[in-house]
């Protein structure tokens, strides 16, 4: 009986408070926008019994997702959200790695330190870290104003409200979900291997190449999806640093529910995001279990 | 010591500095008595006593504390039975629904979970508030602390739990007396983590945050839309300090009860001998 209380609250708790809301999200998507209260039909109606349920269904269209291939906005949107995704996951791993290997190689005393360091912006609130590139970036930002005085720039560049101000964004906020796996793998390395590639013949960037970087491997993949998946759903950083040029499904989702009040065309939006999601969230799931059974 | 190569001082120096300059300048402006936010006047802490006659953001601050607190408690007991049942309740219909259930929020974007727990609270008719934010962040942060206390779970030695249950306690004084007291490191983590999170989200709060409620996040979000305001570089140096003394503070505290516990397997080693 106790067991089944146990079992029984959170279970429930998960239920009422994210299945049911995200089937939810599914029948919305499938319904018609209206100029009512809800804005949408049709409304399921469990007063009038079966013949309401069948009612309902038959009322239930793909229309929304059809709507979505039409205008081309959507489309743009979810590509440019798979660009920017993409190459600033690359950016990152690219930053990230020197800095994870530099750490892994730091003296024994140093490390907790280092890690501290680099998980301290992690407690620290996202929008904030965010905000601080705005006056950065800003046309009278100390960037452009360094780069007038060093004379490399005539006029003060367009940084912010552009997409390299989201790579930038990006690659700050989430530098650390790259660093962090990446390193708890190198930690571990066993120098002894590399002095052993050295004695065999290779050079230092050779013996990188070959032994430290497929050791690796799964260290950076799970990097790699740590920034990916939340980047492409993002909103924050396209929306402070993007400005109105910058297309990003999570921003097109939001303006859509809130500006536009069209809820159905809004969930539709959030079904399709996360199917273009699912890939890499089974591909994230698979590389964690290996890693795992890697463990033990 | 191993020698430093000059491409790891590299980038380790640059890479941190990356990592905290804009920080660093962020808190240095926030002392700067000029409104135009990127030419240094000179010294003042005018902003810091603007931001305090601010009604408006003590308002929201006291209810993202609240928030805070009432989401992290729940979450951190519904995270840790939801761990408890996950890793020691056995088989049970339906358990792969309830792991997917705890892993999927980690993963959904954010408006996502906003937008759908938005339309649940519009379907229900449950006025938007605090009670709303509380519900929607105790839903996402309880997954967190259930990962977090789940792998201390699984890597604990299960005898200690059959012990106290041979040794006659009922299955909640083994919880109580031997399970709970080994993961409590982990329950604490966990709830930091809930608090931290909820104090931190904009996202999910934007979505269920009524007209009567509004956060912190959704204050800061709402003034810096506009652009670089002087206050809210205050406001955020206050909360990098109250983080980065939490931190420090913690790190320290497990390094000395680490410490300890050494000293205390130590002596236990040299006991037995």
């Amino acid at each position: 009986m106790r067991r089944l209380t146990l079992i029984a609250i959170p279970y429930l708790w998960l239920v009422a408070l994210f299945l049911v809301p995200f089937l939810i999200v599914m029948k919305i998507s499938l319904s018609e926008y209206a100029l009512s209260i809800p804005p949408y039909s049709p409304y399921l109606d469990l007063s009038a019994g079966w013949a309401g349920v069948v009612e309902f269904l038959s009322q239930l269209d793909i229309e929304n997702y059809i709507f979505l291939t039409t205008d081309d906005l959507y489309w743009k949107a979810y590509l440019s959200s798979l660009k920017i995704a993409t190459l600033s996951t690359i950016i990152t791993l690219l930053v990230g790695f020197p800095l994870a290997y530099g750490m892994a190689r730091a003296a024994t005393e140093w490390q907790p330190t280092l890690l501290m360091l680099v998980i301290l912006p992690f407690w620290t609130s996202f929008l904030i870290r965010v905000y601080a590139w705005m006056g950065l970036l800003s046309q009278e930002g100390l960037i452009n104003q360094l780069l007038l005085w060093l004379g490399v720039i005539n006029t003060p560049l367009m940084i912010l409200n552009t997409p390299t101000a989201v790579y930038i964004g990006i690659v700050y906020t989430y530098l650390p979900f790259m660093v962090l796996p990446i390193y708890s793998i190198l930690e571990k390395l066993d120098e002894s291997l590399l002095e052993a590639a050295e004695d065999l013949g290779c050079s230092r960037l050779v013996a990188f190449w070959l032994v430290t970087v497929p050791l690796a491997k799964n260290g950076i993949i799970a990097g790699c999806f740590l920034v990916f998946i939340p980047a492409l759903g993002e909103f924050v950083i396209p929306s402070l640093l993007g400005g109105s040029k910058t297309l990003m499904i999570g921003k097109i989702l939001w303006e859509e529910f809130f500006s536009n009040r069209d809820w159905p065309v809004a969930s539709a939006v959030a079904i399709v995001l996360l199917v273009i999601l699912i890939i890499p969230i089974l591909l994230f799931q698979r590389n964690q279990q290996n890693q795992r059974e890697a463990d033990t | 010591m191993r020698r430093m190569s000059w491409f790891n001082v590299t980038s380790l120096t640059l890479g941190f500095a990356f990592l905290y300059l804009p920080m660093v300048i962020l808190v240095i402006y926030s002392f700067n008595a000029s409104k135009l936010v990127t030419v240094w006047a000179g010294f003042s802490t005018k902003w810091y006593s603007k931001l305090f006659q601010n009604e408006a953001f003590l308002d929201a601050a006291w209810v993202t504390i609240k928030v805070g607190l009432m989401s992290s408690c729940l979450a951190t007991v519904l995270g840790t039975m939801a761990a408890y049942v996950l890793v020691r309740g056995g088989r049970f219909r339906g358990r792969v629904l309830f792991s997917g259930m705890i892993y999927a929020p980690l993963v959904m974007p954010e408006v996502i979970t906003g937008l759908s727990l938005l339309l649940l609270f519009i379907g229900i008719g449950l006025d938007r508030g605090v009670l709303t934010i509380i519900l929607a962040h105790t839903t996402f942060s309880m997954c967190y602390v259930s990962v977090v206390v789940s792998a201390r779970l699984v890597s604990f030695d299960r005898s200690l739990e059959e012990a106290a249950l041979d040794l006659g306690c009922s299955s909640f004084e083994a919880f109580r007396l031997v399970t709970l007291p080994i993961i409590a490191p982990a329950v604490i983590s966990g709830w930091l983590l809930a608090f931290t999170l909820s104090l931190d989200d904009l996202v999910i709060a934007s979505f269920t945050a009524g007209p009567s409620a509004t956060t912190l996040p959704i204050k800061i979000f709402s003034a810096v839309r506009l652009g670089v305001s002087p206050e809210i570089n205050a406001l955020s140096t206050l909360m990098i300090a109250v983080v980065t003394i939490g931190v420090i503070s913690a790190s320290v505290t497990s390094k000395r009860a680490s410490l300890r516990q050494h000293r205390e397997e130590q002596a236990a080693e040299r006991g037995q001998e």
